[in-house]
């Protein structure tokens, strides 16, 4: 008889691999409960950076010198690992960037400048990140097209029964959303919102910075048309992200930055583009930030991404029952079945600010703000909220040590 | 020391405010806003016969406790002060009041109140406001 292991990870074990924790923040054991901010990088990720400067490093695709030749091994197989870690159907489809937000730049200006116009409606979320909003606000109002935001349930969730009253008002062309969100952890459902835009011939662009590092993404089942992600928020190095997208789309796609590299030929009077994805990676490369990034899958697949989904669960089933004994204490967001590992929470009476302070004398890293969310802020009525977040070297004491320190708060503060 | 930036001179002030309050009798009074936390600061200053001594100053505000303290802390400094002097006093002098160790996201908190005070006086003596100081230019001013 088969028996289905749950997948298990071992926090403890694997917080050996991550240097920074050896430290003490103010004589105290450093608590980061920040991760959605950014995650912390294994020594397995740092190692392959600097192995890599130390041994295969060249600038990538020109060159006929061996260097070269292994640089550009170490890049494009980082680029193979990143189709492989979201299933997209092709390497040539995975276009290297700075990181999400420059991802959702990319679609928004090069998809939308040209297909965009007056009639037509950009539809967002209350919930998103100001990278998945901003960008096409922007791009609506220079088009012409109608802007619109679907709204939230009280519990913090789509309110999906909004979306036919705009489909009425205009034709959606764009319908732009978080796989998961940042602020309250709502995990959308974007099979569903992908048909639904497919069915009124709408593009589907899916902001996935804070779902792809905790949860197996699989693009074809999502059913998306565009997808982006960072690697630094999954143990990889800041400055490299990437966007994933249809190939018949992005090979129709105007270019979005322009010089070297993403040419075909160059004349005074007519320049043609290269081919994909290079017609969209001009200039140099992160080079060796994309091998990092291809570590960084490693290193999170050798985990198991259902392992960290499975393990930010049980921490948050356990954080929000600890939370919820501490009088004075607003939650927001789903019900924990609904959600990822992140929670946002204020503390009656008491400034997010000072909250966040008080919790770093204790050694507790908890951000304090608005979270790129300000119009989330707004629906729920506060100008910044304290987030906690988990990833996979996450403890329970360190949801503990929070919740100490949030007493810690009261005493001090009141 | 665990308690560096929460002292207790700090948390009094936070929640004893000095010259908390509306002024009705107003010569001067200016709003301030920091839309990254949401810390808000009103200010309303009053003058002497004279036009220039600063004879009653007051604010109002909600925010983390270091904007308001300080601003408490300020409420106490500039009383019975010309308008040119307070204008002219260096963001150190409050900051030395307030004496705690203030990263460059809590300076912004703390600063606010000097902020709008100087906004305020600008507007009804015409005095200098300061060529920069901490993330001015991220605050709404009314």
């Amino acid at each position: 008889m088969a028996v289905t292991a749950r997948p298990k990870l071992d926090p403890r074990k694997l917080r050996a691999d991550f240097p920074i924790f050896e430290q003490t923040v103010n004589g105290k054991p450093l608590s980061y409960l920040d991760s959605a901010v950014t995650a912390q990088k294994p020594r397995q990720v740092l190692d392959a950076l600097r192995t890599f400067y130390e041994t295969s490093y060249g600038n990538v695709h020109r060159g006929v010198y061996y260097l070269s030749e292994r640089a550009t091994e170490g890049y494009e197989g980082a680029r193979e690992k990143v189709r492989g870690f979201i299933n997209a159907p092709a390497t040539r489809e995975v276009v290297f960037t700075r990181g999400t937000t420059e991802g959702l730049n990319l679609v928004a200006y090069a998809w939308g400048l040209t297909n965009l116009g007056p009639g037509d409606l950009v539809l967002v979320t209350e919930l998103e990140h100001h990278s998945n909003f901003v960008p096409w606000q922007y791009v609506a109002a220079r088009t012409g097209a109608g802007f619109r935001m679907l709204r939230l349930t009280d519990g913090g969730e789509l309110d999906l029964s909004g979306l036919d009253a705009i489909a009425g008002e205009g034709s959606v062309k764009v319908v732009a959303t978080n796989l998961v969100s940042n602020s309250l952890g709502t995990v959308n459902p974007i099979e569903r919102l992908s048909a639904w835009a497919h069915e009124h011939g709408a593009i589907m662009v899916v902001d996935a910075a804070q779902a792809a590092p905790h949860r197996a993404i699989d693009v074809q089942a999502l059913g998306c048309d565009f997808l982006a992600f960072s690697a630094h928020k999954m143990c990889g190095p800041t400055s490299v992200g990437a966007v994933w997208g249809h190939g018949a789309l992005l090979e129709a796609m105007e270019p979005f930055n322009l010089g070297g590299h993403m040419i075909r030929r160059v004349t005074f009077e007519k320049t043609t583009w290269g081919e994909l994805p290079h017609k969209f990676e001009a200039g140099t490369a992160p080079i060796a930030e994309a091998v990092g990034l291809g570590a960084a899958i490693d290193y999170v697949e050798d985990v198991g991404l259902e392992a960290i989904e499975a393990h930010e669960h049980e921490l948050l089933t356990y954080a929000l029952e600890r939370l919820s004994d501490l009088p004075g204490l607003v939650l927001y967001g789903p019900p924990p079945e609904r959600r990822a590992g992140i929670i946002s929470f204020n503390v009656e009476g008491i400034h997010p600010h000072d909250v966040a302070q008080v919790l770093d004398m204790e050694g507790v890293a908890i951000r304090a703000g608005h979270h790129c969310c300000q119009p989330l802020m707004d629906r729920l009525g506060v100008v910044a909220t304290n987030r906690a977040s988990f990833y996979l070297y996450t403890l329970p004491e360190e949801i503990d040590r929070l919740v100490d320190g949030l007493h810690r708060v009261r005493k001090i503060l009141g | 020391m665990s308690d560096d930036l929460y002292r207790e001179v700090i948390l009094d002030h936070y929640k004893n405010p000095r010259g908390y309050g509306p002024l009705e009798e107003a010569d001067a009074r200016a709003e301030g806003m920091n839309p990254l936390c949401g810390d808000e600061v009103t200010i309303a200053v009053a003058f002497d016969g004279d036009g220039d001594t600063i004879s009653d100053v007051r604010f109002e505000g909600r925010g983390c406790a270091i904007s308001q303290a300080a601003t408490s802390m300020l409420m106490e400094m500039v009383e019975g002060r010309s308008a040119d002097e307070v204008a002219a006093m260096p963001k150190e002098e409050l900051l030395e009041e307030v004496a705690i160790p203030l990263t460059p996201v809590r300076l912004k908190c703390a600063l606010l109140g000097l902020g709008v005070l100087k906004v305020a006086l600008h507007r009804a003596k015409g005095t200098p406001l300061p060529a920069e100081w901490a993330g001015a230019d991220e605050i709404d001013f009314k």
